[in-house]
């Protein structure tokens, strides 16, 4: 039972990044989005060539919202293309575990635009990205795991809707903005003058709990809220 | 709960028109003069949006998993008085904090949380009118997590310190103000149900009628 | 042609007053049919007259408002994925990704349905549909017709015993109509339990064992004669 949930999910996720590498599509078109963000409101902020300080932790987490939410609209285009959504539920397999092949492969997708944007922002904004890259990486991690989880679920809800584009950022963003708060003044205590390590690990600590609760929900409502 | 829907609609409307006196009669606070008084309003607003999204939520849990089609009904009423008193809290909020801090808002954790939860509510009723068909169980789906994020709403008050004033405040007030709080309290809980339950019946009779129009032309 | 008979098999689908709504659209009312083993179903019908509406309630992707559908003994509800297992869809859209190629796509669901041997099993479905040379081409260079066969032998990876088919002949040149006529009638032959959903009289004529006649959602008629298709369809419908 437990085997062939991963495996399902496991094929789903392998299939997913193996389109995504064939066309490089929605990675580069991301990616490229994501450090447009960055540089337009680094733009807007900057003043006399010089940044105020902290905001390097909220231009990461913003370009990592927005983009993210870009990438989890078009993997499921994708799936709208040709009906494929609809075989893949079609299939006897568990929902859940096409949820979590998703959802991978969303976070496979996310993880390697982050890795291009980290190094970008700590170089813009002189940060310390790596005074405390273990902190710092199990921030980027839960955070961009809960926002993915919500907006895989979100994004293949609105797979027939109408005006699926627009709606994906209402219904999305005030849902993980406790997301975004916890992942930004995480980073921020991190990245500060003088680091504040509690803080950052209440945050951890915080999506830690998070995460594990709206996975939960995630994996509880998909098969429900998929069926017609 | 038709039946007393008359009388809710009764007892609201007095205790409402009356609670305007009873503050009047409370006496003034030392710092904060007369706008103070509005905390009268605020506080049973804020307590009853927290509500209304908790029945939302669990509402939309019976839907979705119970398979309770009535359910639907009670998770858009209570949706739709969560936006109202959302309304009325983000709006007496800042009335009060010109006056109390010097400025209209504060980004502090638990005015951004009812601001979230507001827009939560706003987000959801947004999948309801433009989601098409079918709506109804994404929005129940959306609404399951907005009502999970409430305890972390109501945790980060705790959590960090804040200007907000603590949530112990409310026990420690004399009773000339208790009794004022208590009672405006008590309106709007009125007020809250009896809308609640006209705007569930509303649901209830236009699901009843589709029902009906459908069956019309049935052999 | 033999095949090992599953414990989650069932020879006869029966569709008991079934409705399905959409606010106040009837997409489909009192509809009631039964189909069994070796049966070639035709649900035949002007646009919007429910159709595909039929279609996904029948492949348990869509769940009626009222009635049910009945596998054997059991309801979609009952049977979940061991149902879903034994039915087999294509659909207007072909359910293919176009980034991947024909080999890929068949292993992909192959491995989705828990198929023992993947491999094997798409290169035999290659070769049953005319493919075999093309097999690591991607579908997006494929024809119509090509799209097709590949589509078509998805939907038949697991043997599946229920055949569900939306608008299969579109498009569709003589001789790729042929061969998708020559794999149905093997099929038939199977045991399996067809249903075609199509626009396509001279083709459905003589294919079908029963036609199924449906208008505004409600069935307006049905009948066993697949001769002289194009005329009952006339008469039915108008």
């Amino acid at each position: 039972m437990i085997g062939s949930f991963f495996r399902v999910a496991w094929h789903v996720m392998r299939k997913d990044l193996t389109v995504e590498v064939r066309s490089k599509e929605v990675l580069l078109t991301t990616l490229f989005f994501a450090v447009s963000v960055v540089l337009v409101f680094s733009f807007a902020i900057v003043r006399e060539g010089r940044a105020p300080d902290d905001v390097a932790a909220g231009i990461l987490w913003v370009a990592v919202s927005f983009s993210g939410t870009l990438a989890m609209g078009r993997t499921f285009e994708r799936e709208r293309y040709n009906d494929t959504l609809r075989a893949l539920l079609l299939a006897p397999a568990d929902r859940p575990a096409i949820y979590t092949g998703k959802l991978l492969g969303l976070l496979v997708l996310l993880g390697l635009v982050e890795v291009v944007l980290v190094p970008l922002v700590g170089l813009l904004f002189n940060a310390p990205i790596f005074a405390f890259p273990g902190r710092l990486a199990m921030l980027l991690v839960l955070g961009t795991v809960g926002f993915a989880a919500v907006g895989t679920l979100f994004a293949a809800m609105l797979v027939r809707v109408r005006s699926r584009d627009t709606l994906l950022p209402v219904l999305l963003y005030p849902i993980t903005i406790p997301v975004m708060i916890a992942g930004v003044r995480g980073t921020a205590a991190l990245f500060q003058q003088t680091p504040d390590l509690a803080m950052a690990q209440f945050w951890i600590g915080l999506l830690i709990f998070w995460d594990a609760i709206f996975i939960t929900l995630a994996l509880w409502t998909f098969e429900p809220v998929m069926t017609e | 709960m038709t039946k007393l829907n008359p009388l809710f609609i009764g007892l609201s409307a007095v205790m409402l028109g009356m609670a305007p006196w009873v503050i009047n009669a409370a006496p003034y606070e030392s710092t904060m003069g007369l706008v103070q008084k509005v905390f009268y309003f605020h506080f049973p607003s804020a307590i009853l949006f927290l509500v209304a999204a908790l029945i939302c939520g669990v509402a939309s849990a019976i839907f979705l998993f119970g398979k309770k089609p009535r359910a639907d009904g009670w998770a858009i009423a209570a949706a739709e008085l969560g936006l109202l008193f959302g309304t009325l809290t983000l709006v007496t909020g800042p009335l009060w904090a010109r006056k109390a801090w010097g400025v209209w808002w504060v980004w502090d954790p638990r005015l951004t949380s009812s601001l979230l939860l507001w827009m939560i509510f706003s987000a959801y009723l947004l999948l309801r009118r433009y989601g098409g068909p079918g709506s109804d169980k994404l929005g129940a789906g959306m609404a399951l997590f907005g009502m999970a994020n409430v305890p972390f709403i109501y945790v980060s008050v705790n959590v960090w310190r804040t200007l907000h004033p603590q949530t112990s405040v409310v026990p420690t007030l004399p009773t000339e103000m208790g009794i004022p709080l208590w009672f405006c309290f008590a309106a709007f809980t009125m007020v809250f149900v009896t809308l609640l339950n006209l705007r569930a019946r509303l649901e209830h009779q236009r699901a009843r009628i589709e029902a009906l129009y459908l069956a019309e032309d049935e052999a | 042609m033999t095949r090992w008979r599953l414990p989650s098999d069932f020879d006869q689908v029966a569709v008991v007053d079934l409705a399905r709504h959409y606010g106040r659209r009837k997409a489909l009312s009192q509809v009631s049919f039964t189909c069994a083993s070796g049966d070639i179903i035709g649900l035949l019908g002007p646009n919007g007259a429910g159709k595909s509406t039929l279609l996904n309630i029948l492949a348990t992707l869509s769940s009626p408002s009222r009635g049910r559908v009945e596998y054997g003994n059991r309801t979609a509800a009952q049977g979940g994925a061991e149902i879903r297992g034994r039915i087999g869809m294509l659909g207007h859209d072909l359910f293919l990704y176009p980034e991947l190629t024909a080999r890929e796509n068949l292993v992909f669901f192959a491995r989705l349905y828990g198929l023992p041997d993947a491999e094997r099993i798409a290169q035999a479905s290659l070769t049953r549909a005319g493919l075999a040379d093309r097999g690591d081409d991607l579908v997006s260079g494929f024809s119509r017709g090509m799209r097709q066969r590949v589509a078509l032998e998805r939907a038949l990876l697991h043997e599946p015993r229920l055949v569900l088919l939306d608008e299969p002949f579109t498009g569709l040149d003589q001789a790729s109509t042929t061969a998708l006529v020559a794999r149905l009638r093997e099929r038939q032959q199977a045991g399996c339990i067809i249903v075609i959903a199509t626009h396509d009289l001279d083709v459905a004529d003589g294919l079908l064992s029963r036609a199924i006649y449906l208008k505004n959602g409600r069935i307006v008629g049905s009948d066993s004669d697949s001769r002289g298709l194009s005329e009952r369809y006339r008469l039915a419908i108008q």
